[in-house]
């Protein structure tokens, strides 16, 4: 069996599970936000039970219109936190919050092993601890609340190996990218992405987090890697609860194995208006943007902040640039101050935000005009994405977006340090 | 079921067919004013009850957000013809009770403004103003029974109903 496959077995009654069958889960951690939450609480009531099945294997996390943006948000927002008050699940507010993808591994609530469905596509994260994580819709949400189980249909695999060695300011956002600009948007849809080679062995955490967030966007149901000593140590001082580290057999079976070498891999960057048009950076040609987001549940962990501000370090953001920088969690924000990046950023011309997933879905906190541009370091760059339909987005790496708002228009961070 | 096709392309994703500027709203009458209106500004002009939505691969890619299948149903489409549907988007359809078919033929060989007739339970689709017709791809097992107890809400209260007995 695959990593997947084994995971998945684990979970229900059965010693083996195989592609294609449909089997009940049991879940470890369940998951929904602020804009997620209200449906299926909604749903959740018509189920008719009064209790959740284990409110600490319920989180609630207020992350993408807050600090309520308008009275409907704000309306939202408290429906979820009289929810989990009344419940006693886990609930993250502001003050505790984070985006959500970044705050629960921080947080110790996902483990290798676990099965962690969330009501938000971008679940498919927590893979990088070599976990099953995968998202799903409300409803979804409300039944596994009453149930703690989950219907799901076993993915096949696909196995993407990173051979070679990385350039400079290349990372996990550029492989990713890249991965996804060569099997399409929907190269991976219903099966797993299993990530392997000695180059992923290389990335930090934060490199695999944003890795495994980006499946979703090749389709995949999850994105996964084995556990190693770097899992280990990120989740050392963090555990709270056993947990089981699952391999792959040594006859496991892959629906496809994809050979990457990736020595010659510019940073890339996604052109407007699909994730999977990546292109690299010396074949971007010459675009103007008007704004810069650095951030989000793919790359608001420390590494991107740490390579944003190396960049921009003694730089300017372009006038005409808005270069807007969001921490994704509180401890990110705080390891950021003390270790004074935010001060480079707030000396260069950027402005920081308290953690919120506002501008990436075109909610709050750097909402586009129409034919405005932005270099951003989120995960989709569909029409309308960010704002108005007629702006437009570019996917990148904290670098190449850091680069490009002191330029002002898209350019590799080689051009100005070389 | 019968309805006036509105025909769509690839990898059409949930940001347009419900922008996040209005996920602030969860009523599907107040989503549904604001369906596809990024990609296609007649839509909500021209759709009537009953009519069917049509595209090739990759329905509904993007983000979890329910609010998407809500927002279809809610403006009057009775089900979504496709060549293919992103994975967590066909979970919600079938969930909240909005039908999907799979069938390549039928998205080949339909026009915008086609008059379809559809039969749910055998999975046949009807070209009226071409006179063709297609069989869409049967649902797996689990899914038609999903189907048939009415969703997913139905179905776990009768499971949790079965534990309880």
């Amino acid at each position: 069996m695959t990593l997947v496959e084994k995971i998945l077995a684990a979970h229900t009654d059965r010693k083996e599970v195989s592609p294609g069958e449909f089997v009940n889960v049991t879940v470890d951690l369940i998951l929904a936000n602020d804009i997620t939450a209200p449906i299926a609480i909604k749903e959740f009531q018509r189920i008719g039970v009064s209790k959740v099945f284990d409110p600490k294997k319920i989180v609630m996390v207020a992350d993408h219109f807050v600090p309520n943006k308008d009275i409907a948000s704000a309306e939202q927002a408290k429906l979820m936190r009289d929810f989990c008050r009344q419940h006693e699940t886990l609930h993250f507010d502001v003050g505790q919050m984070g985006i959500e993808h970044v705050l629960l591994p921080e947080q110790g609530l996902v483990l290798p092993g676990d099965v962690v469905i969330g009501a938000d596509s971008h679940t498919c994260t927590y893979g990088a601890l070599g976990a099953f994580a995968t998202g799903m819709g409300s409803t979804d949400i409300a039944a596994a609340m009453a149930t703690g189980d989950i219907w799901m249909k076993v993915p096949p695999t696909i196995k993407l190996v990173y051979h070679g060695s990385l350039r400079k300011w290349v990372g996990g956002k550029d492989l990713i990218l890249y991965t996804i600009g060569d099997i399409g948007i929907d190269g991976a849809l219903y099966s797993a992405m299993e990530f392997a080679g000695k180059v992923v062995d290389t990335l930090s955490m934060d490199g695999r987090f944003t890795m495994a967030n980006m499946a979703i966007e090749a389709g995949a149901k999850a994105g996964i890697f084995r556990v190693d000593n770097k899992t280990q140590l990120y989740i050392k001082s963090r555990v709270e609860r056993p947990y089981n580290v699952y391999e792959p057999d040594n006859d496991a079976e892959y629906s496809q194995v994809i050979e990457y070498d990736v020595s010659d891999i510019e940073p890339q960057v996604a052109l407007p208006h699909s994730p999977a048009n990546a292109k690299p950076i010396s074949q971007v040609g010459d675009v103007e943007i008007d704004q810069a987001v650095i951030g989000s549940c793919t790359n608001g962990r420390l590494e991107d902040l740490r390579i944003a501000a190396q960049v921009l370090k003694g730089r300017a953001v372009h006038p005409r640039v808005r270069c807007i920088i969001i921490p994704g969690t509180q401890q990110i924000y705080l390891d950021a101050l003390t270790g004074g990046i935010i001060e480079t950023f707030i000396k260069a011309g950027a402005v920081v935000s308290t953690p919120t997933c506002g501008p990436c879905l075109g909610g709050y906190m750097g909402v586009l005009a129409a034919g405005e541009c932005c270099i951003s370091t989120t995960n989709r760059n569909f029409v309308g994405r960010m704002g108005s339909p007629k702006s437009e987005v570019y996917l990148a790496s904290p670098a190449v977006a850091a680069a490009s708002a002191v330029m002002g228009r898209i350019t590799s961070p080689d051009e100005i340090s070389g | 079921m019968k309805g006036k096709v509105h025909k769509y392309g690839a990898d059409v994703n949930t940001d347009v067919i419900i922008p996040a500027r209005y996920l602030s709203l969860s009523e599907p009458a107040e989503l549904a004013e604001h369906c596809m209106e990024d990609i296609d500004k007649d839509f909500l002009k021209t759709v009537q009850p009953g009519d069917i939505m049509m595209a090739t691969t990759n329905f509904g890619c993007g983000s979890s957000r329910e609010h998407a299948p809500l927002a279809i149903k809610a403006s009057g489409i009775s089900c979504v013809i496709a060549k293919s549907f992103a994975r967590i988007f066909f979970r919600n359809a079938i969930n909240i009770g909005l039908p999907l078919l799979e069938c390549e033929e039928a998205v080949d060989k339909t026009e915008a403004g086609d008059i379809l007739e559809v039969d749910l339970s055998s999975g046949k689709i009807k070209n009226l103003t071409s006179g063709i017709e297609f069989t869409a791809r049967p649902y797996p097992d689990f899914m038609a029974e999903l189907i048939s107890t009415g969703g997913l809400i139905e179905h776990t209260k009768q499971r949790l109903a079965g534990r309880r007995s």
